[in-house]
């Protein structure tokens, strides 16, 4: 298959993707009761009504994690062409992918003094 | 004439093209029924994966599980469909109904398109893309994306709560893995998945990339949310995490996500460390190649069943700690070290010339990775022995001091 069919087979793939779950929901839709109240419409809770608002501003560790994860996602990607060509590299190419994995480690270090690493 | 008849799907554009039809036609014709078929097979088969699960589970806990509906209870989950289908779903009030209707589709479609480039036999596989192991990478995030709008669509604080704490380990999770799918990529040389199976001819990727498969298999479960990571539905804990508000099929979904998800993560380490399809007759026979393929996910499937059947649930500070603190440095050194040996290997003229199938060609890099691997594996146990037992001690201390000051005899007297 040429390189065009192969995205065009992803793509295919990702348009009947969206179809296959929507069906049964979509059945679902025709045959299902509709008895809709107000108190079962309630915001689930244990056993009292929900206090204050959901959409708060939130816990810094979560986005802390989440930037930490970033660095080594970027990173990692430019590590894969370096790996798909490692069978024809030379020792220099294996001391310069160390040397990136190094800035690599050093970022984790980094995040581990810090704390940003515990979970407080 | 012979040679066209082992893979139909492939030969249908030139034979409909042939016999008239727009060539253009055809191709869109042979491109739709390969994704039926591969999009399909999961969700089809993740009513027997539900019905496995429950079976497994029940004889570890010396039940019987599911027997009455069907033969051996087969047909049970057909049923539980039905009933879903016909259940009132409830969307709760102030939801952001676009995003609480769209997360459990998009869900399911991170996870149905992952099998696109699994290469199911030497000529059956979706499409071989050229980088197949980042597609399905960046596919399998999707997943956490469905997660979070779940979660933050339903308005409710259990959902979010459970959401946030899903997304910061799964993508926290998403590194070792990836960084452990860098060391296949470095023997074999390649990013299409395919190709990673016709590179294991020779040797299975178990053996020179241990670390990496035990990374990959550690990461993969908590990706899933399988036990001892399951925070993801911690029922004690937040109710029952994201998707709490979820009912009738929309929760359907999930749960069915959820199942196939797991089959799909074993089914992906199978590809890429147990040689996927490749085993005696699989080249002649390409149905042989399928049936190994699905017994080798099968043989890592069963017992990661069990494992969740067995294990209790780690706290969130302890998974993420184990991921950052743990795996990650182990990740990390275990790229240098496979790096560092596959040049010495080559130095020394014991590496096998790419395209090699001979076992014993192979034999003398991978046992030199083996080594490597097992000495890796040996520090890191090492290490997180004199970690776990400094961190005891000092618990050990705490207790000790919680107990004087409640006057109470603690167990250290």
């Amino acid at each position: 298959m040429s390189v065009v069919n192969e995205w065009a087979f992803i793509g295919v793939f990702m348009a009947l993707a969206w179809v296959f779950p929507a069906t049964p929901l979509l059945v679902s839709w025709i045959f299902r009761p509709r008895r809709a109240n107000a108190i079962k419409m309630q915001t689930y809770e244990c056993g009292v009504e929900t206090v204050g608002d959901t959409w708060v501003q939130f816990k810094v560790q979560y986005y802390i994690y989440g930037l930490v994860f970033l660095v080594f996602d970027v990173e990692l990607i430019f590590l894969f062409p370096w790996a798909m060509a490692y069978n024809q590299l030379d020792f220099f190419a294996f001391a310069a992918g160390l040397l990136f994995i190094f800035l690599l480690t050093d970022a984790l270090i980094y995040a581990w003094r810090k704390n940003a690493l515990e979970w407080a | 004439m012979e040679q066209q008849c082992i893979n139909v799907i492939q030969t249908m554009a030139p034979c409909l093209t042939s016999s008239g039809v727009d060539p253009g036609l055809a191709q869109f014709i042979s491109i739709l029924i390969g994704v039926v078929l591969v999009a399909l097979f999961p969700l089809v088969l993740v009513i027997l994966l539900i019905w496995m699960e429950r079976k497994v589970a029940a004889r570890v806990q010396d039940r019987l599980g599911p027997n009455r509906v069907g033969p051996f209870g087969l047909f049970q989950n057909i049923a539980d469909a039905l009933k879903l289908i016909i259940k009132e779903d409830i969307t709760p009030a102030g939801a952001d109904r676009t995003i609480f209707n769209l997360a459990p589709i998009i869900a399911t479609l991170s996870t149905t398109m992952m099998w696109a480039v699994i290469p199911f036999s030497p000529v059956n596989i979706g499409v071989d893309l050229s980088i197949g192991v980042l597609y399905f990478t960046a596919i399998g995030s999707i997943g956490t994306l469905a997660i979070m709008m779940a979660g933050w669509s339903s308005n409710n604080k259990y959902a979010l709560l459970g959401a946030f704490r899903v997304v910061a380990a799964l993508v926290s999770y998403e590194v070792p893995m990836v960084l452990a799918l860098l060391v296949p990529v470095m023997i074999a040389g390649t990013l299409s998945m395919q190709s990673l199976v016709v590179a294991q001819q020779g040797m299975w990727f178990i053996v020179p990339a241990f670390v990496s498969a035990l990374l990959f298999y550690i990461s993969n479960l908590a990706e899933t949310g399988r036990a001892p990571f399951d925070l993801i539905e911690a029922e004690s804990e937040l109710v029952a995490g994201y998707n709490i508000e979820y009912s009738g099929m929309k929760f359907g979904l999930f749960m069915a996500n959820e199942f196939m998800h797991a089959f799909t993560a074993n089914l992906l380490f199978a590809v890429i460390f147990l040689g996927g399809w490749s085993g005696p007759g699989a080249t002649e026979v390409p149905l042989l190649g399928f049936i190994y393929l699905f017994l080798k996910t099968g043989a890592l499937y069963i017992p990661s069943l069990i494992l969740r059947a067995t294990v209790p649930r780690v706290r969130i500070d302890q998974m993420m700690g184990f991921n950052w603190k743990f795996l990650v440095p182990v990740a990390i050194v275990n790229v240098v070290v496979v790096a560092f040996l596959l040049q010495v290997t080559k130095a020394l003229g014991i590496a096998p010339v790419p395209g090699e199938t001979d076992f014993l060609a192979n034999l003398p890099q991978a046992l030199v990775l083996f080594v490597g691997n097992l000495l890796t594996i040996a520090v890191a146990l090492e290490m997180i022995r004199r970690f776990g037992r400094q961190a005891r001690s000092e618990t050990s201390g705490a207790a000790v001091v919680i107990a004087e000051a409640h006057d109470v005899p603690s167990a250290a007297h």
